[in-house]
């Protein structure tokens, strides 16, 4: 069992079942420990539309929409100096088949995704989380390690950083593996109200007469 | 050490503390809004954000990952003695900073398609001028634009005959499409003129100015008020999860405009908006206006 409560937090630790997550429901505040690799737009192309192989396993465990700033030490290693996630959206054409052929579990980025990765959640047991974006240095003292640096070619932001992380988070569960969907629910409750606002600012801003 | 050396690295070092630690008036505000927030998701994104802010200054690193592509206004005195070399100034500047800070490598050049590895590239960072007549001063807002707080930027032509009932609906419309994965709480700039153009530049130059601060127009101010009212109202909440409030403010920035047009555009802002202002005498005394406390 990978899921633990420790001083009221919820620790998902990879690698993750989908029978871990089938309790799990948007809305919820989970923290994650164990491999989570940054993987954004040129990754995503490259293994979904260029059909080339992940150099970094994330089966079972998680990914992260993220672009970090690094900083090189000797020998090959890096520290993270700061990372956060990049919205999620940009990915959501690629995520379906990315989640497909990868396995991974649980996606953790900003804002929300659509029925791409709704239907990959809900098929084959996986998650979208938020890590509240801006957040950078949190993020970056709750990696323990750089694990390995794969596709350095796509340059700093672009790098797959596979990171040993313990308790990252506060992961707000944003898509569950029921296919349950945080913002598309939030935002039918924002566009009935922003169209309440519109009608009511619009009585009070007829300045062309 | 000559002037132009001596004003590089005080840009480079301003530039640099400026993505460690947010302008006084944002903190002000993010403390304002937290204390009203009630909701459990909204304070444990709001306890996220201020121990993010506290761990940024004590290891002194760039707050968010994204440290943008850095955005120059300058007002340009045209007796500042450094006139001539300003702009290639701020592009060293921005390359020793973003090797000390460090800052990310954010600057792709368009159809080739690589990325600079520096920071800067064709056009970035970018320069706004305003000449200044008979001054010997330059004043320069700085800005990190990131690539999240950008993405809702958009600029049209009104018909007159949509209004400023047009202006609201252009303004809310894109605050549930793209404003709520841009970070909320949002600084919403609006720019009202003429064209396109017009009305961009001012939507990022009314992203300078302090939260709280108002149009003198005594109608823009009151949809500025509306606007913020409007939008909060919507419930955005901290990172677009739910919340009582969505902004830091609105600021309107205004022109004259054709009869036959109504120029809007709307950028934003997200909750850490890095702006920084300086002021430079002729001397290169400097006085920081966005950040009380710094010595360069």
């Amino acid at each position: 069992m990978s899921v633990e409560i420790k001083d009221g937090k919820k620790i998902l630790t990879t690698p993750i079942s989908a029978e871990d997550l089938k309790d799990i429901k948007i809305g919820d505040i989970v923290y994650l420990s164990g491999s989570l690799t940054t993987c954004r737009d040129v990754a995503h192309r490259r293994v979904v539309e260029e059909g080339r192989e992940i150099p970094v396993d994330v089966r079972n465990n998680a990914i992260l929409h993220a672009g970090p700033i690094i900083r090189p030490l000797e020998n090959d290693k890096f520290e993270m100096v700061s990372v956060g996630p990049t919205t999620s959206m940009r990915m959501e054409k690629f995520e379906y088949e990315f989640v497909k052929i990868t396995g991974v579990r649980v996606i953790v980025g900003k804002g929300g995704m659509k029925e791409n990765t709704e239907r990959a959640c809900k098929e084959f047991g996986a998650i979208h989380c938020v890590f509240p974006a801006g957040n950078a240095v949190v993020a970056a003292v709750e990696v323990e390690e750089i694990m390995k640096a794969e596709w350095r070619d796509l340059g700093m932001p672009e790098t797959l950083w596979n990171c040993k992380v313990k308790e990252f988070g506060p992961l707000i569960v944003s898509i569950d593996a029921q296919g349950r969907n945080y913002f598309e629910e939030k935002k039918v409750e924002y566009n009935k109200k922003k169209d309440e606002q519109i009608a009511e600012i619009s009585k009070q801003v007829g300045f062309i007469k | 050490m000559n002037q132009v050396e001596k004003m590089t690295d005080l840009m480079a070092k301003f530039v640099t503390w400026t993505a460690i630690k947010l302008p006084d008036d944002v903190i002000a505000k993010l403390n304002e809004l937290r204390e009203k927030e009630d909701s459990p998701m909204a304070k444990v994104i709001y306890d996220t954000m201020f121990r993010n802010q506290e761990l940024a200054v004590k290891l002194n690193r760039p707050s968010c990952q994204d440290t943008g592509v850095l955005q120059f206004w300058v007002k340009c005195g045209t007796k500042f003695p450094l006139i001539d070399d300003l702009e290639a100034l701020l592009k060293e500047a921005v390359i020793k900073s973003t090797f000390e800070a460090p800052l990310r490598h954010n600057s792709v050049e368009t159809f080739d398609e690589f990325n600079t590895g520096k920071n800067v590239g064709k056009g970035t960072p970018t320069v706004w001028w305003d000449i200044v007549p008979h001054s010997d001063k330059c004043e320069i807002y700085t800005y990190m634009a990131g690539g999240g707080c950008t993405l809702p930027g958009q600029a049209m032509v009104l018909m007159p005959g949509e209004g400023y009932e047009g202006v609201t609906k252009f303004v809310l419309d894109r605050m549930t499409s793209y404003g709520l994965n841009a970070c909320p709480p949002l600084l919403v700039g609006v720019g009202v003129a003429t064209s396109v153009e017009t009305a961009a530049l001012l939507s990022k130059k009314a992203l300078m100015r302090p939260i709280g601060s108002h149009n003198p127009n005594e109608r823009a101010a009151k949809m500025e008020k509306l606007l913020e009212d409007g939008i909060n109202a919507i419930g955005l909440g901290p990172q677009g999860m739910g919340g009582k409030y969505s902004v830091l403010g609105v600021n309107i920035e205004n022109t004259a405009r054709h009869p036959s047009a109504i120029g809007v555009a709307v950028n934003v802002g997200c909750w850490s908006h890095r702006r920084g202002h300086i002021i430079f005498d002729k001397d290169l005394n400097y006085e920081i206006k966005s950040h009380s406390g710094v010595n360069l």
